[in-house]
C-alpha cells in the first residue's frame, strides 16, 4: 500500500505530489529532503523512516521517486513500482528529466491517478493505460542542450544512414498517433558487463547479464517474430551444433512471449503492446565466448623526485572494425596527490585529477579496435611512501560498446504480421555497456 | 520550500480564471488550470482559489476535468462547505455514457474525503458496483473502503460486504483484487477478510489472470490460510511452484512469503523452497536497478541465516561493482564474509582488500571490519592483510584496523603477537575516539609485549586535561591500571598522577567513580588487583567455533518481504553480534581456573550451572562408555588448545604422507581413514553435536557451519585403558570428520517449461513422501532427497599408537554419529 508518491528533483524542488490516502502532514515531502541531504555524500539508503512513515525511493533521471508506505510493505512490490512508474513517464514524455518532469507535470498527475487508486496498484500496462490518458506530452524543442544529454547509445555513428539517430527512440509514444508520425519498432540488444581482471592479468571474474527490449511506436501491431541465433543455448549441457555456440546460464522471458518456436528454431512469438518492455533477460557466468574488450599494462614507480610515475598501456582487443565509445579509466591515486602531468599519446583522449574522488580520470571518446593507446601520468605526491602504492588502484573502466554483444547473441530477423499498412521501420540495435569493469594493480 | 512571491502569484491567478475572455477559450482556460496545479505542487498554498476552480469544473473537456479534480481532492479538506458545490456535477457525471467519465467522477467524488458528503456518494458507489463497465466497478469497489475509513466507527452494511464478496468472482481480474483489497480494510477489526477453503482454491486458480502487482497482493492475503489437510498443502504448493522462480521480484518474494507461512510447521519444505528461490533472487542482485538489487541482497542475508552455505559457489556475484553506491557495497560485504570457505578465502580477501582503500571511508571501513570477521577462521592471512594497511599511515584505515584488531584477540587470542608486533607507531596516526580507544585497550592488555606502551600512555595522561572523550578518559584508566600490574616500576608515577587528576579534578561522574573504584581495589593488594583486573577471560578452547549456528526459517520468515530487512537498524543489529566467546558458546565442561579467576557473581551463576551439568554428563559417560567397551574411558584433560591442535595435526599430517610414501613403519603414532555414513549428522547444528560428543567425553575444537561444503570438524580426546594397573596407559587422539559433496549446480530456462515443472512437482511428491514415511525409511529418502551420496570420512590420529583403543574409541564415535542421525528429523 502506498500512501504518497511524490518526485523531487535534486535540488529538492517539489515536481510531483500525489497524496493517496490522506492524512499525511503537509510537511513530510520537506522531511524527506531533510533526511536525504542530512546523510553524508550522495548516496543515502533506500529505505528511511520517519515515525510509522517509511520512505522508499529510487533515483533515475537524477530525480527522487519517493513513496511512503508502512513497515509491512514489501521492498520488491514499491520499488519495482516506482521503475515502472519512471519507465511509463519516460514513455509518456520521451525521456526522463528535470525538465521534462516539470513540462508534462499533468500527464504525470494523470498517469498517477490511473495507476494507483487508494495506494493500490491498479495496472501499469501502456496497453490500457493508452485509452485512459487523454493529455498530450509537450516535449522539448528538438535541438536543446537536454536533446545532447541523450546522445550516447549510438552517438558515434549517427552519419550513417543505415543508423537510426540516438534521439528516435526517445519520444514520446502517445504523439504518432496525433502527429501522423512514423510507425516504428526498435528492438535493443543490451547487455552489462562485470569483469574483474586480476592483477596477474588473469580474469576473476566475468558476468554478462543481458537483456531484448522492445520499443513500440505502432498504434497497431498483431504479432512479432524475434529471430535468435539457431544455436543459442541456454545451460552448460546443451549444445547445439558444432560451430561456435552462443550460450548463457539464465534465460527468463516476459510474460507474454510464446515460446512454442523457441526450442525448434530460436524465434520467440508476442505481440507487442505500446511503449517498453523487457522480452527477454538472461544471464551469463564466468565463460565469455569472446576475448575482453580491454587489456590494461600498468607500470607503477617512484622517481627520485618524490613523484608518482604511472605508465598505462591500455589496448582494446574489439575485432578491427569496430570501437568502443566514452571509455573512461578511473585510477585511485595516493591521498595527498597534489597535481598531475601527462603525456597522452594522441590528442582526442583527455586525462584530469580528481582530488576529490582521489582519482585520476582517463576519457577515451573513441576506441577503435586492435588498437592500443598509452598514457604517463607524472603526480606530485608530497608524502610518498611505498605503502601509497597500495593506494594505487584498482582502475575501473566505463565504457560503451555500439553494435557488438559480449555472449554473440544476434537478432536473425524481425517479422511482422500482418503486413503493416503504411511505412513501417524496424530497428535493432546492440549495445554493450560496462557495469563494473575491474582492472586489479 | 517556501515559495517567495507566493501571495501575488495566487492574486494574478484569480484574476485570470475569472476573467470571462479566458473563460470562454478553452484552451487559455486550461492552460491557466494548468499554472495553478503547477503552483500547487510547487508547494505553493493555493487554496484560496477554492471557488474559482468549482466553477472551472462544469465542462466537457476531460483533461480539464482531470485537472480540477486534482485541485479540489487537495483542498477539499480545507472548504468543506464549498465543495457540496461539486457533488452536483459529480453526480450529473456519475450517469455520464461515456465510462471513463464515469469513473473518474466516482473516483473523486470518493476522494474528496468529506465525512459531510457520504450521504450524496453512497448510491451512485452502489449503483457503480453494478456498473457494465470494468473500470467502474474497479473504482466503486475501492470507493467503498475509501468510505469506510472516513467513518470507521460506523456500521458496516452487511449488504455491501456480501455484494463485495460476491464480486470475488467478477470477471475482471482487478475488480477482484480491489475487492480484496477493500474487504481487508472494512473488515479490519475482525482480522480481516474471511479466508476459507472455497476462497482460497478460487484465488488461486484466478492467479494466473492478474497481473504482477494483482499476485502479490492476492499471495499475501493468502498467507492467512492454513490448509486442512497435508494433500491441500502439497496441491497448493505445487500450483504455485512457477510464481517461486517468476522473473519478477515482487511475485518471487510474496510467493515465498505464502510457503514460509503455509509450511511453517514443515522445515524440510520450507528449505527446499529457499533453495528454489536463490536462482531468481541472484538475478535480481544483478538486477538494473540498485534499488531492486539492494533489496535482493538484504534478503538474501536473511536467507544466508538459516542455511549458511547456500550461495557459497555463488560468491562472486557479490563482489562490489566500483560505482555501485556504499550501501549496496556494505551489505555485500557482509554476505561475503557469510560465504567465506576454505576454496574462496584467498580469492574473497583479495577482492576485499582492493575496497580497503576505497574513497568513500565508510565502505572503507566496512571492508576492514570484514577482513576481521574473516580473521577468525583464518587469521593469519586476515592478519598480513590488516598489517599491510597499517603501513598507509591514514587516519580511518588505522583506526578502523586497530578496532578490528581488538575485536580479533578478543575471539582469537593466539593473534595477539602479530597484533602487538603491527601496533607500533600508530599512535601518530589515530584521530578519532573509536580508535583510539581501541589502541588504549590493547595497550592495557598486552602492555607487557608492547615496549613502548608506557610512553604512549604517558603522553596521553599528560594531556588528560584537554581530552574531551568521556570513553577515553575511561580507556585510559584501565588501561593503566592493567599496565601497572605488569609493568609497575614505569607506570606507576604516571598512574598516581592519572588517579588523582581523576578523583580531584574531573567533573564527570562515571569517571570519578571508576578512578575511585580502582584506587580502593589497589588498597586491597596487588594480588586480588590482578584477579580482577586480569583474570582469563573466556575459556580458549571455545574460542574458535567458526560461523553462526543456522537459525529456523520462522525466526525471520514474518519480516521477510518487509522493509525490516532493508532498514538501517537491520545492519546495526548484524554487527552487534560481534560476541566475545562468552556469549556464542554455552556452558561446557568445568575449568579449575574459572572459579578462581572469574569473580563476577552473573559468571558465576553459569559456572555453578555447567558444573551440575557436568556431575550428570560424567554419570553418562561412565554408563555409555561401560556398555560399549569396558576397559576404555575417554577424558578432556589436559585440554589441548586449539594452537596446539593446529600444530600437532599439521605434524602428524606431514609426517603421515612422508611414511607413506617411503614405507617406514613407526611405532608411537596411528593415523586410520574410515567412512562413516550417516548424513544426516551433516544437518545438526554445532551445538547439538558438540554436546552430544561432550556427553563421551569428546572434545570437539572447530566446525564448518551446518550444511556447507566441505563440512568439516575436529576434534581430541585422551583415551585411558584401566585394566593396565602398570603404567597410565593413555593416548592422545585427534580426530577430523570431513564431508566433501558436490554441490548440485542448477541452469536453465526459468519460465516453467513442461519439463521442467514435472521436474518440480516431482521433487514435491518426493518431498510428500519423505514428510509421510515412517521413521525407518528416513535416511534412505534424506539421500534421495540429496540426489548424492554422502559419506563422512573419518581421519584419527593417535600418539602413542595403541590399535584396541583407537579401534574402540571409533566404536564409540560411530555410534554417537548415528544417534545423532537417527535423532535428527
Amino acid at each position: 500500500m502506498i500512501s504518497q508518491v511524490f518526485i523531487l528533483s535534486s535540488k529538492g524542488d517539489h515536481l510531483i505530489y500525489k497524496d493517496f490516502r490522506g492524512g499525511a502532514g503537509n510537511d513530510i515531502v520537506s522531511i524527506f529532503y531533510e533526511k536525504v541531504t542530512a546523510l553524508t555524500g550522495d548516496q543515502p539508503p533506500v529505505v528511511m523512516n520517519h515515525k510509522d512513515i517509511y520512505f522508499v525511493h529510487i533515483r533515475q533521471g537524477g530525480l527522487y521517486w519517493v513513496a511512503t508506505t508502512t513497515a509491512g510493505s514489501s521492498p520488491f512490490t514499491i520499488t519495482e513500482f516506482l521503475n515502472r512508474l519512471a519507465a511509463l513517464v519516460k514513455d509518456y514524455c520521451g525521456s526522463l528529466s528535470e525538465k521534462s518532469v516539470q513540462m508534462n507535470f499533468a500527464l504525470i498527475y494523470e498517469l498517477l491517478d490511473e495507476i494507483v487508486d487508494y495506494g493500490y496498484i491498479q495496472t501499469t500496462s501502456s496497453d490500457v493505460l493508452k485509452n485512459f490518458i487523454q493529455t498530450e506530452a509537450v516535449t522539448s524543442r528538438p535541438f536543446s542542450l537536454f536533446d545532447l544529454s541523450n546522445v550516447g547509445l549510438f552517438g558515434a555513428e549517427t552519419q550513417q544512414s543505415k543508423v537510426a539517430p540516438s534521439s528516435a527512440a526517445t519520444r514520446p509514444i502517445q504523439s504518432s498517433r496525433e502527429q501522423g508520425g512514423k510507425s516504428e519498432i526498435f528492438v535493443d540488444v543490451i547487455e552489462r558487463m562485470t569483469v574483474v581482471i586480476g592483477s596477474n592479468g588473469l580474469l576473476m571474474k566475468a558476468d554478462v547479464e543481458g537483456e531484448i527490449r522492445v520499443k513500440c511506436y505502432m498504434p497497431s501491431c498483431s504479432e512479432m517474430r524475434i529471430g535468435l541465433n539457431e544455436e543459442f543455448s541456454i545451460g552448460k549441457s546443451q549444445l547445439r551444433g558444432y560451430g561456435a555456440a552462443v550460450r548463457v546460464d539464465e534465460c527468463s522471458f516476459h510474460q507474454a512471449v510464446r515460446l512454442d518456436e523457441f526450442d525448434s528454431h530460436r524465434i520467440l512469438r508476442l505481440c507487442p503492446s505500446q511503449g517498453e518492455q523487457t522480452v527477454m533477460q538472461y544471464q551469463l557466468s564466468d565463460d565469455l565466448p569472446s576475448a575482453l574488450p580491454f587489456r590494461l599494462f600498468p607500470t607503477i614507480e617512484r622517481d627520485n623526485g618524490g613523484r608518482l610515475l604511472m605508465y598505462m598501456k591500455l589496448r582494446c582487443d574489439l575485432p578491427p572494425k569496430s570501437a568502443a565509445i566514452n571509455v573512461c579509466a578511473t585510477i585511485p591515486v595516493p591521498k595527498g596527490s597534489v597535481s598531475l602531468s601527462q603525456e597522452l599519446s594522441s590528442p582526442d583522449q583527455s586525462a584530469e585529477l580528481k582530488p576529490q574522488s582521489r582519482a585520476v580520470v582517463w576519457k577515451i571518446a573513441r576506441f577503435a579496435g586492435g588498437t592500443q593507446l598509452s598514457a604517463l601520468f607524472k603526480l606530485e605526491v608530497p608524502s610518498l611512501s611505498s605503502a601509497s602504492m597500495l593506494e594505487v588502484g584498482p582502475v575501473g573502466l566505463s565504457f560503451e560498446l555500439p553494435k557488438i554483444t559480449a555472449t554473440g547473441l544476434q537478432i536473425r530477423f524481425l517479422r511482422l504480421s500482418p503486413i503493416q499498412p503504411g511505412p513501417s521501420q524496424r530497428w535493432v540495435r546492440y549495445v554493450t555497456h560496462s557495469d563494473s569493469y575491474t582492472i586489479r594493480i | 520550500m517556501p515559495y517567495l512571491g507566493g501571495e501575488e502569484t495566487v492574486r494574478e491567478l484569480r484574476r485570470a480564471l475569472s476573467n470571462p475572455n479566458v473563460q470562454s477559450d478553452p484552451l487559455r482556460y486550461r492552460n491557466t488550470i494548468l499554472k495553478v496545479i503547477r503552483t500547487m505542487s510547487q508547494g505553493v498554498d493555493v487554496s484560496g482559489l477554492f471557488s474559482e476552480m468549482v466553477k472551472a469544473c462544469a465542462t466537457v473537456d476531460v483533461v480539464q476535468k482531470k485537472l480540477v479534480y486534482v485541485f479540489l481532492c487537495s483542498y477539499a479538506t480545507l472548504n468543506p462547505e464549498l465543495s457540496l458545490l461539486v457533488i452536483n456535477t459529480l453526480r450529473k457525471d456519475c450517469q455520464d455514457p461515456n465510462p471513463m467519465v464515469r469513473s473518474l467522477a466516482l473516483r473523486n467524488m470518493t476522494n474528496l474525503r468529506l465525512p459531510s458528503l457520504v450521504e450524496y456518494v453512497e448510491q451512485p458507489l452502489t449503483a457503480g458496483l453494478r456498473d457494465r463497465a470494468a473500470c467502474v466497478r474497479r473504482v466503486a469497489v475501492l470507493g467503498w473502503a475509501k468510505l469506510h475509513n472516513l467513518h470507521p466507527s460506523s456500521e458496516i452494511d452487511a449488504a455491501v460486504v456480501n455484494e463485495l464478496y460476491s464480486l470475488l468472482r467478477d470477471p475482471d481480474p482487478v475488480v477482484m483484487v480491489n475487492c480484496l483489497r477493500a474487504l481487508e480494510e472494512i473488515l479490519k477489526e475482525e482480522g480481516g477478510i474471511a479466508i476459507n477453503k472455497p476462497i482460497t482454491h478460487h484465488l488461486l486458480n484466478r492467479l494466473k489472470e492478474c497481473d504482477i502487482w494483482g499476485q502479490s497482493e492476492v499471495l499475501r492475503v493468502l498467507q492467512r490460510y492454513r490448509p486442512q489437510s497435508e494433500d491441500e498443502l502439497f496441491d497448493i504448493l505445487s500450483l504455485l511452484d512457477s510464481f517461486l522462480v517468476s522473473p519478477h521480484p515482487p511475485v518471487m518474494a510474496a510467493t515465498l512469503s505464502l510457503f514460509l507461512s503455509i509450511s511453517s510447521n514443515l522445515p524440510v519444505i520450507s528449505l527446499a523452497a529457499l533453495e528454489r528461490v536463490s536462482g531468481p533472487l541472484l538475478a535480481a542482485c544483478g538486477s538494473g536497478s540498485r534499488e531492486m538489487r539492494f533489496a535482493a541482497v538484504c534478503h538474501i542475508q536473511l536467507l544466508l541465516r538459516s542455511v549458511p552455505g547456500l550461495l557459497g559457489p555463488h560468491y562472486k556475484r557479490f563482489f562490489c561493482g566500483y560505482a555501485e553506491p556504499a550501501y549496496i557495497k556494505e551489505r555485500k560485504m557482509q554476505v561475503l564474509v557469510e560465504l567465506v570457505n576454505d576454496e574462496n578465502v584467498a580469492m574473497i580477501l583479495d577482492e576485499l582488500k582492493g575496497y580497503c582503500t576505497d574513497v568513500n571511508t565508510d565502505t572503507a571501513q566496512a571492508a576492514i571490519s570484514a577482513i576481521g570477521r574473516i580473521g577468525r577462521s583464518y587469521s593469519d592471512r586476515c592478519l598480513q592483510i590488516l598489517t599491510g594497511l597499517l603501513g598507509l599511515k591514514q587516519d580511518h584505515i588505522t583506526s578502523a584496523v586497530v578496532q578490528t584488531m581488538r575485536d580479533l584477540v578478543w575471539v582469537c587470542p593466539q593473534c595477539s603477537d602479530t597484533v602487538c608486533l603491527a601496533l607500533d607507531g600508530c599512535e601518530e596516526t589515530l584521530q578519532d575516539i573509536q580508535g583510539r580507544q581501541a589502541l588504549l585497550w590493547l595497550l592495557g592488555v598486552y602492555g607487557e609485549r608492547i615496549s613502548t606502551a608506557p610512553y604512549t600512555l604517558e603522553v596521553l595522561i599528560d594531556r588528560v586535561r584537554s581530552e574531551a572523550s568521556l570513553g577515553i578518559k575511561m580507556e585510559l584508566l584501565t588501561a593503566t591500571m592493567r599496565l601497572f600490574l605488569c609493568r609497575p616500576a614505569e607506570t606507576q608515577d604516571m598512574l598516581g598522577r592519572l588517579l588523582h587528576y581523576c578523583i580531584e579534578e574531573e567533573t564527570d561522574m562515571c569517571v570519578r567513580d571508576q578512578a575511585l573504584l580502582y584506587y580502593r581495589l589497589l588498597h586491597c593488594g596487588i594480588e586480588k588487583t590482578r584477579e580482577v583486573l586480569q583474570g582469563r577471560r573466556s575459556d580458549p578452547s571455545l574460542g574458535v567455533l567458526i560461523g553462526r549456528p543456522a537459525k529456523p526459517v520462522s525466526q525471520w520468515a514474518r519480516c521477510f518481504n518487509t522493509l525490516e530487512p532493508l532498514s538501517q537498524g537491520a545492519v546495526e543489529a548484524e554487527s552487534d553480534s560481534r560476541g566475545s566467546p562468552e556469549h556464542v558458546t554455552y556452558n561446557s565442561k568445568p575449568n579449575a581456573d574459572l572459579s578462581d579467576t572469574l569473580s563476577c557473581s552473573h559468571i558465576e551463576e553459569v559456572h555453578s550451572g555447567s558444573d551440575s551439568a557436568m556431575r550428570c554428563s560424567d554419570s553418562s559417560t561412565n554408563v555409555l562408555a561401560s556398555s560399549i567397551a569396558a576397559p576404555l574411558s575417554l577424558s578432556l584433560s589436559p585440554a589441548v588448545s586449539p594452537e596446539d591442535f593446529e600444530h600437532l595435526w599439521l605434524q602428524r599430517q606431514a609426517l603421515h604422507t612422508e611414511r607413506g610414501a617411503e614405507k617406514i613403519e613407526e611405532v608411537d603414532c596411528a593415523w586410520i581413514e574410515e567412512c562413516v555414513r550417516c548424513p544426516a549428522v551433516l544437518h545438526c547444528s554445532p551445538q547439538s553435536l558438540q554436546a552430544a560428543m561432550q556427553l563421551v567425553n569428546i572434545q570437539t575444537l572447530a566446525f564448518t557451519p551446518q550444511q556447507m561444503l566441505p563440512w568439516r570438524v575436529y576434534l581430541y580426546t585422551h583415551t585411558q585403558r584401566s585394566h593396565s594397573m602398570d603404567a597410565p596407559n593413555t593416548t592422545l587422539i585427534l580426530g577430523e570428520l570431513l564431508c566433501t559433496g558436490e554441490a548440485n549446480q542448477k541452469s536453465g530456462v526459468k519460465k516453467g517449461t513442461a519439463d521442467s515443472e514435472a521436474g518440480a512437482e516431482g521433487k514435491e511428491d518426493q518431498l510428500v513422501r519423505k514428510e509421510m514415511d515412517a521413521t525407518a525409511d528416513r535416511l534412505r529418502v534424506s539421500e534421495d532427497g540429496q540426489e548424492e551420496e554422502e559419506g563422512i570420512k573419518v581421519i584419527l590420529n593417535q600418539q602413542p599408537k595403541d590399535d584396541d583403543a583407537l579401534r574402540q574409541f571409533l566404536t564409540i564415535l560411530i555410534t554417537v554419529l548415528n544417534t545423532l542421525s537417527s535423532e535428527k528429523d
